[in-house]
């Protein structure tokens, strides 16, 4: 392999770290608060992604195709899905069995897993949908000698990045924040010193359903949508997750990252073993690291 | 309930039908497969993890038998299902070493990530595995003897029917004993089981090399039984349909197991036929409603009921 192939997969991995983390982000933060390894994020990142198609086929159907007006459909199209499957998963459902087994809500998300699987595939069909023009608009850029697309190469690692800062500054400034760090501490003493943790709670997990979404929506124009996307999404971001340590935001960034850059260059390398690539490296971590890279001991989550 | 009467009764019903209806036999062998396999999934889940990825078992026997069948034509059925079995049961022996370390979500997750490995890499190696149009499994002879395939198909039944009936019985004395007592102590405090002297990751180890046999089994059976061996026979869908069975029919019996089986393919049919599109949107429900109504499956209600007629 030469240069150029290998700076090509950089930028590949750059770009799906991106959209990685984005995912896992969710899948960590839902966790580290709510105790909930939440199985239908992987129909978030899908449901994210075929809602910003459809919006932006609606825009383009009515003459409006400017690059701006693209990047907001996406971004919407991810905070309306987030929201509303958010509200329907925690306030609907996941909050009559707060109190039970992790297994028991690991099966509850397992159902609607399946349940929003056909779902999507009612509402949407079975053919493949993409929505690549925003990326046409945004044009290309050369980078030592390789051509890329700004959209793949800037617009996703800067939404990655600043979601990363948001949230962190969120958790660490803000009051809500601070209440929020405090329920992963101790749930019920933080109930007792007056948190509102059913507030926080559904608060934070149409947090997390946002950050599923966007993923989606911000593959959709670099990547083509079909069923079972949702399967493949959940297993490699809690592939991350788990290889970070579940709870941990940083970590899953730098995982993120690591993963996603291993995987594009395995594409040029070993196209054979591209999708095992972050199955092997978790769980040649966890051997090693049976709780993930970046957990300490006795640690806070999140 | 008497449990053996139940058995014995389940077991006519099913050669019963075998013989009325032969276009059924396949089903039927089939869906005691999907039983075979949830009783394997049932073990672990006794001590609260549930794997979400022991479909794998089947998919590996199942392509172990289809590589020695392609590389010995003259094997034996029976003997393929015997090598297929053991050496996917060695793989889990294997496997199980890594998944002993880790309880709830990671080991229901790291099965799937690995089940996962597994169904990419066949269906990547195309020039050795035939990639996702899987390899064809001819009709070997049973015990020496070439037949036509509805016998075949009525020694397969008679075979699995007996294979089924010897793993439940196994299982329920296996649940009986030390270590499957063990077992389920796992799930209420594992540090007391360490306490007692046990080792949690050498109880979980031994349930989990069963519950390998048990699947492995299953996937041997059900290549011969289908002719043709695929990687979607690991795939997470079916992992999650053993675990939906497993859940539906409760871990308290080996009969429970099979009567979610029986449940779940009479469904599976019948959406089949009627509405095809919504068949998970089916499962789901019916799987929020169980875990809501009947916790404990219905081995559990049923259970329950025994105890307060034996009290009343």
């Amino acid at each position: 392999m030469n240069l150029d192939t290998l700076l090509l997969g950089i930028a590949d991995g750059i770009s799906y770290a991106g959209l990685l983390f984005l995912v896992s982000l969710g899948l960590t933060l839902i966790f580290g608060v709510l105790g909930v390894l939440n199985i239908a994020h992987g129909s978030l990142y899908a449901f994210g992604g075929y809602a910003a198609a459809s919006i932006t086929r609606f825009a383009i159907g009515h003459d409006q195709s400017s690059a701006p007006i693209l990047f907001a459909s996406l971004i919407l199209a991810a905070i309306g899905i987030g929201i509303l499957m958010g509200l329907i998963l925690e306030v609907g459902l996941l909050r009559y069995f707060q109190n039970k087994d992790p297994v028991i809500k690991l099966l509850i998300t397992f159902a609607t897993f399946l349940i929003f699987e056909d779902l999507q595939k009612l509402i949407w069909g079975t053919s493949p949908y993409s929505a690549g023009e925003i990326v046409t608009q945004l044009g290309t850029v050369e980078i030592f000698n390789v051509v890329y697309t700004v959209y793949q190469i800037f617009v996703i690692p800067s939404i990655a990045l600043v979601s990363y800062f948001g949230l962190n500054f969120f958790l660490k400034k803000t009051s809500l924040g601070k209440q929020t760090v405090a329920i992963t501490h101790n749930r019920e003493v933080a109930t007792a010193l007056g948190v509102n943790v059913n507030k926080i709670g559904t608060f934070v997990f149409v947090l997390g359903a946002i950050f599923g979404a966007l993923g989606g929506a911000l593959a959709v124009p670099v990547s083509s949508l079909s069923p079972g996307i949702g399967a493949e999404t959940i297993v490699v971001s809690f592939t991350v997750v788990a290889t970070a340590g579940l709870g941990q935001i940083t970590g899953t960034l730098i995982t993120a990252l690591l993963i996603g850059m291993a995987r594009s260059i395995a594409v040029y390398v070993a196209p054979e073993f591209e999708v095992a690539i972050p199955y092997i490296i978790m769980l040649i971590v966890l051997l090693v690291r049976p709780h993930g890279l970046f957990t300490v001991a006795q640690s806070r989550r999140i | 309930m008497n449990y053996a009467r139940t058995v014995i009764a389940l077991a006519c019903i099913v050669l019963g039908l075998g013989v009325i209806f032969p276009w059924a036999k396949t089903i039927i062998i089939l869906g005691l497969c999907y039983g075979l396999a949830s009783l394997g999934v049932a073990l672990p889940a006794r001590s609260g993890q549930v794997s979400f990825g022991h479909a794998m078992f089947s998919c590996v026997a199942a392509y172990c038998v289809a590589f020695i069948a392609k590389a010995y034509p003259t094997t034996d059925g029976l003997l393929l299902i015997l090598f297929g079995t053991l050496l996917s049961t060695l793989f889990a022996a294997f496997i199980g070493l890594f998944m002993v370390r880790y309880r709830g979500i990671f080991y229901g997750m790291l099965n799937l990530a690995i089940s996962m490995v597994i169904v990419a890499l066949l269906g990547k190696l195309y020039s050795l595995t035939g990639g996702t149009d899987g390899i064809r499994v001819d009709r070997p002879t049973m015990l020496g003897v070439m037949t036509q395939r509805s016998e075949f198909e009525t020694i397969l039944l008679s075979f699995t029917l007996v294979v089924c009936i010897a793993a439940g019985w196994f299982y329920q004395r296996f649940i009986k004993s030390g270590s499957g007592e063990a077992l389920l102590g796992l799930k209420s405090n594992e540090t007391r089981l360490e306490y007692l002297g046990l080792s949690a990751q050498r109880v979980l180890w031994v349930g989990y090399v069963i519950s390998g046999l048990f699947v492995s089994l299953s996937g041997s059976i059900f290549a011969l039984a289908q002719g043709l061996v695929t990687p979607e026979m690991g795939s997470w869908t079916r992992s999650g349909e053993l675990v939906f069975i497993t859940v539906l029919g409760g871990v308290s019996h080996a009969l429970g197991p099979f009567v979610g089986a029986a449940i779940f393919e009479a469904v599976k049919l019948t959406a089949a036929a009627y509405m095809a599109g919504v068949w998970q949107l089916l499962l789901g429900c019916t799987l929020l409603v169980v875990i809501v109504v009947a916790p404990q499956g219905i081995m559990g209600a049923v259970a329950k009921r025994n105890k307060q007629q034996a009290n009343s």
